[in-house]
């Protein structure tokens, strides 16, 4: 077979298109938000809201509802929640995640095993199920994915600012804690968009790898996000042809390419610095 | 002892622009977990007055500062700037926190640093624009940093990062800079150029408060002065900085006289170092 043929033979299935176009949606907007995540040392609020996504999906499953709207209430619900926590003071930012995520991943898991007809699909929730997406799904996803591009291109200003300097931020006027807070909730979103591709466990390995590649090679905040843009679109791709002739789980080899572009990165680096040479994030 | 400026020095630059207080403090309380830090205090800072804020370690410079940048709400009492309370004012102030407190591994360039000081007035939907673009470049060439505006902020000397964080502030074009220690621990030439730029703002009308631990540098840099150790100790034209009881009342006792002016020793961290009285005018460089 032709290198031609191994590209154009799964484009002939439409659940591969689907998903083709699903991760690299994913990809692109799990990106954007975490090259922000990464400078505010937000990656373990990546994964518990994940985590926290888990008892929505599984009331909407009950109640037949939309799977996106599940895991939106209780994501973004619990993203406020954290964040009203651990503004309050007395607990740490982190203490008030790992409470909260480990109390709303067992409340999914409480519901998920009290479903009558035990479907077993648990797998899915946790893995995600990209090949299995459907055209309704991958509107809704489109539909999310502009509102938190959107949101993003809105205020990267102010997000920017408020990362590297809050309280300089804070004293030219920005309003801060709002801006803590619609960025808690983007992450939110940006999870239930990536849920259904990768799951649960492995949404925050899409939302940091891209931006922690970019963040080893960059020297300022754009090329960072553009770093992270294109590992984030173009990982799936390449992703997804390997799960599809190696007849792997999609998700997970699409995480895996993203960690070996990584660690290509990370050890070339140490390479070029141990000889002696300038790493590569030298100012122009 | 509160303060209140009717100074020559003070009153002949503030002359220039529209008369008026800059920032007007009455009886502010505040601190940090029920920690007073500042108590009492009461201050009137005239339009265009170039002021050093000085005190002990731990003394409630930062704070004051805090205070008017509207990062901390007084327990009780009132603090106004420009004419109202400092978050509805905060668009026409310049706060530049400590260098420590700057995470230099940033992926941001001198120039990045810069333009975040338009984004405040710029709002969520306009982007930068060729007249951003243009005050960024004035406030980079005014603090000597042109050249090195593409580089990233942690490969800067510590000079020059004061230096960006300093163009930050010009170019938001603020009536009132509010400056934590700008010139700590840079070099002198640095120093030098940064306290001609801040001058030269105060004689534009601008007001300019920044707290030091440098009592040479304050009495020779700035027209007025803020002593502070909890409570305000002093406050008024510079040479209060010549006066003796001033330095003993400000530093709590600790306080060394060598040649004309007070030395002052401020905590037991000097008591420990001591090694005679041939001590210069200093206190920060020992870490609380």
């Amino acid at each position: 077979m032709s290198p031609l043929d191994a590209i154009l033979e799964p484009l002939a299935y439409p659940f591969f298109v689907r998903a083709l176009a699903a991760a690299t949606i994913v990809g692109l907007v799990c990106a954007v938000v975490g090259s922000y995540m990464v400078l505010r040392g937000l990656a373990f609020m990546g994964d518990a809201l994940s985590h926290a996504a888990f008892p929505g999906v599984v009331v909407a499953y009950l109640l037949q509802g939309p799977f996106y709207l599940g895991a939106a209430v209780a994501a973004v619900g619990t993203a406020l929640a954290i964040g009203w926590v651990s503004r309050r003071g007395r607990l740490r930012g982190d203490t008030a995640i790992g409470v909260l995520f480990a109390g709303m991943f067992a409340l999914g898991i409480f519901l998920f095993s009290r479903i009558p007809s035990y479907v077993g699909d648990l797998f899915g929730f946790l893995f995600g199920e990209v090949l299995g997406i459907s055209d309704a799904d991958l509107v809704a996803l489109v539909g999310l994915a502009i509102v938190v591009l959107a949101l993003v291109v809105v205020f990267w200003k102010e997000l920017l600012y408020s990362t590297f300097d809050p309280m300089g931020a804070a004293a030219a006027g920005l309003p801060v804690g709002r801006l803590e807070y619609l960025f808690l909730a983007l992450i939110a979103l940006t999870i239930v968009v990536s849920l259904q591709a990768v799951g649960i466990i492995l949404v925050v390995a899409m939302l940091i790898t891209p931006a922690a590649t970019g963040q080893l090679l960059a020297s300022s905040f754009g090329r960072l996000v553009a770093i992270a843009v294109a590992i984030g679109v173009v990982s799936p791709a390449v992703g997804l042809y390997a799960s599809y002739w190696l007849d792997a789980a999609a998700g997970a080899t699409i995480v895996l390419v993203q960690t070996l572009v990584f660690g290509t990165v990370l050890i070339g680096r140490a390479i070029a610095t141990g000889r002696g040479g300038q790493p590569a994030a030298t100012p122009a | 002892m509160t303060g209140s400026f009717a100074t020559p020095a003070a009153g002949a630059r503030a002359a220039a622009s529209p008369a008026g207080v800059a920032v007007h403090m009455t009886d502010v309380s505040a601190g940090y977990d029920g920690a007073p830090a500042v108590e009492a205090a009461s201050v009137d800072i005239p339009t265009g007055a170039l002021v050093a804020v000085f005190g002990p370690n731990g003394g409630g410079k930062t704070t004051l500062l805090k205070l008017m940048a509207g990062l901390l709400e007084p327990w009780r009492g009132r603090v106004e700037i420009l004419g109202g309370p400092p978050t509805g004012a905060a668009r026409r102030a310049a706060y530049v926190p400590q260098a420590e407190l700057v995470d230099w591994s940033f992926p941001v360039s001198v120039w990045d640093v810069a333009m975040m000081g338009r984004f405040p007035r710029l709002g969520p939907l306009r982007q930068p624009a060729s007249v951003d673009r243009q005050a960024v470049g004035a406030a980079l060439e005014r603090v000597g940093m042109l050249a090195h505006a593409r580089t990233q902020i942690g490969r800067l000397s510590g000079g020059q990062r004061r230096r960006a964080f300093l163009a930050r502030a010009i170019a938001a074009d603020p009536e009132l800079y509010l400056l934590d220690e700008p010139v700590t621990g840079v070099d002198v030439p640095t120093q030098e150029d940064l306290m001609a730029l801040l001058d030269e703002e105060s004689q534009a009308g601008r007001t300019v408060i920044a707290t030091t631990h440098d009592l040479a540098a304050a009495s020779r840099h700035f027209t007025t002065v803020v002593g502070i150790n909890r409570r305000i100790m002093a406050a008024g034209p510079v040479e209060l900085l010549n006066d003796p009881e001033v330095l003993r009342q400000t530093y709590g006792g600790h306080l060394l006289m060598i040649g004309e002016r007070g030395v002052l020793l401020d905590d037991a961290h000097h008591h420990d170092t001591a090694s005679g009285p041939e001590r210069h005018f200093h206190e920060g460089d020992i870490a609380p």
